[in-house]
Parts: structure tokens; C-alpha cells; sequence
């Protein structure tokens, strides 16, 4: 019998066009996703030197990061317009598929590829973005590139790459009513901070990871690389194969329960060897909320930002200073006396339909606290127009939410949507760095449940108070 | 790209962990549709205030480290988004070496493609680098092909992957070598697509 694999030696050893000793390998690209913040350099490249996109059929692009979320055509600022036409003209040149600001497919990137089925288990899939390792949620091998690694795929279809070493995270035991996949994924990065993974692939597994929905898992790897890993991944099974089944990119019929089975193949093999293994259990996962100025930099609800003091002289003591500081908070501060005036509800971490459905039921005959300014954002726009089929936009519009169109938002503030210096934000995206979210803005992460009740209490409160978030009411 | 197999410069000392690409390069610079010119928007919130005035509390604004071309940072520099935005501001600068105990997988990939060597060393080795060029004018040599840092006193060894080195000390155009496979690519394609009902997107 031959030697048990993981999925990432089984997705890597089917996409290797090349190998030599001493040589990274030569990697083919099933899938290359494209935007407009990270492919016009790219895109000059291929012009400079009379090259050409090698497979626009595997490419496909969308405008996302500098979008307006209202006023959808007023895009008051010129160099992000310029952006903008920028990509469509690029498209248009190299014949490359262009879901823009009107298309019906238009969204987050990370969004809109699962949807479509783009997305598919054993593909190897690129972009020019971090948060790419989301689509690992499939079972896809999918991680971020800089812009040069961009232009190289548009040319080649290819990437040069070193075989990553594998990291697995299993966890055990059932998540508890109110605890989420973004809680999951931040008390794992709060446990073993922000670079473990770097220079690893992490496969999640665990009864845990197995009970999640795709687009909880879609979360889950989303924030892979906040650990420092490039990609996070799943293996498929029947979870994923459902979610799949109908999608506008994947086949049907027969051809499709064929392919179902090739994926369901792919799951890493009984008594596969990874390079490392960590090991939590859900039990010990409470709703988290991130007080500092990366993401594990976070706490349970019921918790206290943490005293500079009582650390060890091993640990980053000036770290902590400096983040404490920024975030205007005091050490040994309870986190549900954290007041804030602003809520995202919206990224490529918690955008998608569940994700929504879960914050309106918390927000559900609430109301926005006065102090509060609420925004969700749909990740896509099919996202906004599923929701609205279902009133939740009525539900958030009731309460004092407003209700947007599909972009990153707040997320990262490219774009209209940005948090005042010194203000404060319960957000559900993935990155709490400093001016993340605007110059001197002060981002919380959260879950869109715990994002929906600071939302109603103008503070952080712990979210399993509310029946509605643990099965109740 | 600029080859580079020696380089001999100034150190400017970063003590921060965790520097992320938003710091080197805050996201309101990410608009521009050029590769050239974002050297002055290096740390930009940190080096200067609101009204665009500087801050004096910054180390780099101390015109001692006014001709550094040597960045020493923390452990997992340049973790974070993945935009070439932060080593073209770094080249731009006037940068083209940066040490740390580690590197961010994408920034540190992202680096060679822009001439620019990050060298992983030890952490006794860059604490002690930190402390040195932050009090008197600090020099490195750096011998690519020799895979060493020198401060002249002392000298110490680094890792580099032979394609990375290769990279550098020839100023390669990476497609241009990747094109040199093209048939093995073709063929890969040919068997790789048989009996494939949807390629996803056709």
C-alpha cells in the first residue's frame, strides 16, 4: 500500500510541471483571481514586454477594494476612479472575464469564487491578496501573491514554489451555543500567535472543523494567514460536495457525482504525516474580541485587557505597551466596558449569507445605539440580493443599520468607508492593525453576532446573553 | 531588476515586532497604477502626522539614519496583506537589504523580486545589531555570494534558497527564465486537460 498523504502533497504532486534539485518546483495555476489594487503593475508588465495572458480562461477579475458601497457611481476619489478603468481597460486588452461595478457577479473576490463555483476541491487557485488562503475552506491549495508573482501567472500560468511544510490545527469537542468559526479561528491564533504558521500550509481538522458549514470554514481559513500562514485548508467532504452541487462553474449530472468523487478523494490520508500538529478543544473556545493591534492580540468577552506588568520578560512587553496605547485603552480594563461608535458588519471573513442571517437575528427588534454608527456590507451582490429576498435588509434598516452595496468596506478603508482618528470599531473583517481601518481608527474583531450586539449596547456584551444566538427565543 | 551580490551600508535600526505591510505602506497609497515613487510613502503614519508635518519621535526621521540602505526589524517582518506596494517603497527609499529573525512568507518572496535581499538571522544577532546602530553610525557588509554579514569586527553566516540567491545575483527577469519552459508547460496542459469537461471558466 502505498504511503498516506495529505491532500496538500496530493494537490501539490498533480500540479508540479517541473521539478529539479535545489529548484523550487513548478507549479501550474488551476485558478487566478484578479483585482483592481493589485494588477495594474502586473498588467504594465505584460504591455512593457509584448507578452500576453497565457490562459484567460483560468483567469477571472472583479472590482472589490475600491468600490463605493453607496452612491455606487460617485467615486469621488479620482486615483481609486483611475484604478477602476484601469482594470477594465486591462481586461478588455487581454480578454479577460471582468465581473465590474455593474456586473451582477460583481463582489469580493473571496466571495464571489466560491459562489460561482470557481472555487473547486484539488484546484490550485492565486491572487493577489492575502486573504486568498479563504478558498481553502474547498480543499483548494490557495494562497496570496505579490504583484511581480501576478503578472508571472498572467504570462505563465505558472509559479515557482518551494513544497510548503504542513501544519496541522485539530480541534475537538463541539463548538458551544454562541461561539462561531471566526471565534474558533482568533482563539487559535490568540493561543499560538501570529506567525506559526509561517512557512506552512495549515490543514484544520477535528470534529469541530468538521461540524462547520462551508462558509464558517470559509472563515476559519480566511484568517490563516493573520497565523502566518500563506494557505489554510479543509479537506473536502460531503459538506463540501452540497455546497457545490448546482453552482453556476461546476458541472452537472453525471459528470458531476464523477468529479464529487475525485474530491472526496482528495481528503487527507488515515495516519498522513504533517510536520506539525496543535491540538485545541472546542470547550475551550469563548465568544473573542481583539484588544490590541494584530490578531492575537485577543481575549474572551468576559475577559481584561491584559497588564503590561504581570508579563514575563520573555514575552513582547513593548508590544503590548504600544498597542494598549494605541488603542486608547487602560490595562486590566474589562472588555464589556469597551464603548464603541461604530460597527462592520461586512469582509471577506463574514460577509456571505449565514453570516448576515446570524447577526439579524441578533439584531432582530433591537435597536442601534445612539452613540453606534452600523454598517453591513454584503460580499457580494448576489449575497445583497439573497438577503433581501429574505428581509433581512428590513431587519438592519429597522434597527438603524445601513444597508450597502457589495465591496471590502471598511475593511481596509481604500475606499469611502473609513473610521474616524481615535474612534472606535466592533468589526467583523480580519485585521486590527493600526489605521487598518482608517488613520488612528481602532479596530475590535469580532463575530458578526458579537458585532450585531455591540451594535444594540454601544459596548461589547457577551452574545450568548442573547437567546437568539444560542438556540433560543 | 538590479542584480545585487555585495552591498555595504548604514544600519537603521526598527525595534517593533510584527511590522505589517499596512505600516510600510498604509492603503491609501495602494491606488496608484505605477511600481515607482512609493519610497515616500514608507511608514508614512508613523513618520509623519495628520498635517503631514514630521514626527520627531521616530527613529527614522533622526538624520543620522538619514543614507541607511540596511533595515534591521523584529521577528515576522512584513506579516500581513500581500501588496509588492511595501518592498517597492522599501527599494524606493533607498533600502535594499533587510535583516530580522523572520520574514512573512509573501513580503519575503515579494523582496526578491524587487532586488532587495532579506537575510533571517539568529535573534542574539539582530538584538545585538539594534543595539549597535542605534547609538553610533553602524556599517554591514553583506557578500551575497558568500552568503555573509560583516560588521568588520564580526562576521556571521546566513541561509538563502540557491534560486533565490541565483535571482538576485543575476537580476533575472523571472517570466523571462519561466518562458524558456514553455513547452514542458504546453505539454503539462495537454495531458493535465484531457478528458476535463470544464476548465471553470469557458
Amino acid at each position: 500500500m502505498s504511503q498516506p498523504q495529505t491532500i496538500v502533497d496530493k494537490i501539490w504532486n498533480k500540479h508540479v510541471i517541473h521539478k529539479e534539485e535545489e529548484k523550487p518546483d513548478l507549479l501550474y495555476i488551476d485558478l487566478h483571481l484578479v483585482h483592481e489594487v493589485t494588477s495594474p503593475q502586473a498588467f504594465e508588465g505584460l504591455r512593457m514586454k509584448q507578452r500576453n495572458v497565457r490562459r484567460p480562461d483560468r483567469t477571472f477579475a472583479t472590482m472589490d477594494h475600491n468600490v463605493p458601497t453607496k452612491d455606487r457611481h460617485v467615486i469621488k476619489d479620482l486615483v481609486s476612479k483611475k484604478q477602476m478603468e484601469t482594470l477594465k481597460r486591462n481586461c478588455e486588452e487581454f480578454g479577460v472575464r471582468l465581473a465590474d461595478i455593474d456586473h451582477p457577479d460583481q463582489g469580493i473576490v473571496h466571495v464571489i469564487g466560491p459562489d460561482l463555483g470557481l472555487t473547486q476541491p484539488g484546484k490550485t487557485i492565486v491572487c493577489g491578496d492575502s486573504h486568498t488562503s479563504t478558498h481553502g475552506a474547498f480543499g483548494a491549495l490557495a494562497f496570496g501573491i505579490g504583484t511581480s508573482e501576478v503578472e508571472h501567472v498572467l504570462a505563465t500560468q505558472s509559479l515557482w514554489q518551494a513544497r510548503p511544510k504542513t501544519l496541522q490545527v485539530h480541534i475537538d469537542g463541539k463548538l458551544g451555543a454562541g461561539v462561531t468559526a471566526k471565534d474558533l479561528i482568533l482563539a487559535v491564533i490568540g493561543r499560538y500567535g501570529v506567525r506559526f504558521g509561517t512557512g506552512h500550509v495549515i490543514e484544520y481538522t477535528g470534529e469541530a472543523v468538521r461540524n462547520l458549514s462551508m462558509e464558517e470554514r470559509m472563515t476559519v481559513c480566511n484568517m490563516s494567514i493573520e497565523a502566518g500562514a500563506r494557505a489554510g485548508l479543509i479537506s473536502p467532504d460531503e459538506t463540501t460536495v452540497e455546497y457545490l452541487r448546482g453552482k453556476r462553474y461546476v458541472p452537472e449530472g453525471e459528470d458531476f457525482e464523477t468529479l464529487a468523487q475525485e474530491w472526496l478523494d482528495l481528503a487527507s490520508d488515515e495516519g498522513a504525516v504533517y510536520d506539525q500538529t496543535l491540538h485545541m478543544h472546542a470547550d475551550e473556545i469563548e465568544p473573542q474580541v481583539t484588544w490590541g493591534t494584530n490578531p492575537s492580540q485577543c481575549v474572551p468577552v468576559g475577559a481584561k485587557v491584559p497588564d503590561p506588568e504581570a508579563m514575563g520578560a520573555d514575552e513582547d512587553v513593548d508590544g503590548v505597551e504600544r498597542a494598549i496605547e494605541y488603542m486608547g485603552l487602560q490595562a486590566n480594563q474589562s472588555i464589556e466596558s469597551i464603548e464603541i461608535e461604530h460597527v462592520f458588519i461586512g469582509s471577506c471573513t463574514n460577509s456571505r449569507l449565514s453570516d448576515l442571517r446570524k447577526a439579524a437575528e441578533i439584531v432582530q427588534g433591537g435597536r442601534v445605539h445612539e452613540n453606534v454608527t452600523a454598517i453591513v456590507v454584503p460580499g457580494s451582490k448576489s449575497v445583497k440580493e439573497a438577503a433581501e429576498a429574505e428581509g433581512l435588509d428590513t431587519i438592519f434598516l429597522t434597527a438603524g443599520f445601513e444597508w450597502r452595496d457589495a465591496g471590502c468596506s471598511m475593511c481596509l478603508a481604500m475606499n469611502d468607508d473609513i473610521v474616524p482618528p481615535g474612534e472606535r470599531c466592533a468589526s467583523t473583517s480580519n485585521r486590527n492593525f493600526e489605521g487598518r481601518q482608517g488613520n488612528g481608527a481602532r479596530t475590535h474583531l469580532v463575530s458578526p453576532e458579537m458585532a450585531a450586539a455591540a451594535a444594540l449596547e454601544g459596548k461589547f456584551v457577551d452574545v450568548r446573553k442573547y437567546a437568539s444566538a444560542v438556540g433560543g427565543g | 531588476m538590479e542584480p545585487l551580490k555585495y552591498h555595504k551600508g548604514l544600519v537603521y535600526p526598527l525595534n517593533r515586532t510584527n511590522v505589517d505591510t499596512d505600516q510600510i505602506i498604509p492603503k491609501q497609497f495602494l491606488k496608484r497604477i505605477e511600481r515607482k515613487g512609493f519610497g515616500q510613502f514608507l511608514f508614512y503614519h508613523w513618520r509623519f502626522h495628520d498635517d503631514g508635518s514630521i514626527r520627531e519621535d521616530f527613529s527614522l526621521n533622526d538624520p543620522k539614519y538619514q543614507s541607511a540602505s540596511i533595515l534591521v526589524g523584529g521577528e515576522n517582518f512584513g506579516c500581513g496583506s500581500s501588496r509588492e506596494h511595501a518592498p517597492w517603497a522599501i527599494e524606493d527609499y533607498g533600502f535594499r537589504v533587510v535583516i530580522a529573525p523572520s520574514f512573512a512568507d509573501i513580503f519575503y518572496n515579494n523582496c526578491f523580486k524587487n532586488g532587495i535581499l532579506p537575510i533571517e538571522l539568529p535573534n542574539e544577532v539582530v538584538n545585538r545589531m539594534m543595539e549597535k546602530s542605534s547609538s553610533l553610525p553602524y556599517h554591514l557588509e553583506v557578500d551575497l555570494e558568500k552568503q555573509i554579514v560583516s560588521d568588520g569586527e564580526s562576521e556571521v553566516s546566513f541561509d538563502i534558497q540557491s534560486y533565490h540567491k541565483e535571482m538576485l545575483l543575476n537580476g533575472w527577469d523571472e517570466i523571462a527564465v519561466t518562458l524558456t519552459y514553455e513547452e514542458e508547460i504546453d505539454q503539462f496542459e495537454k495531458n493535465y486537460e484531457k478528458g476535463v469537461k470544464t476548465l471553470g471558466i469557458s
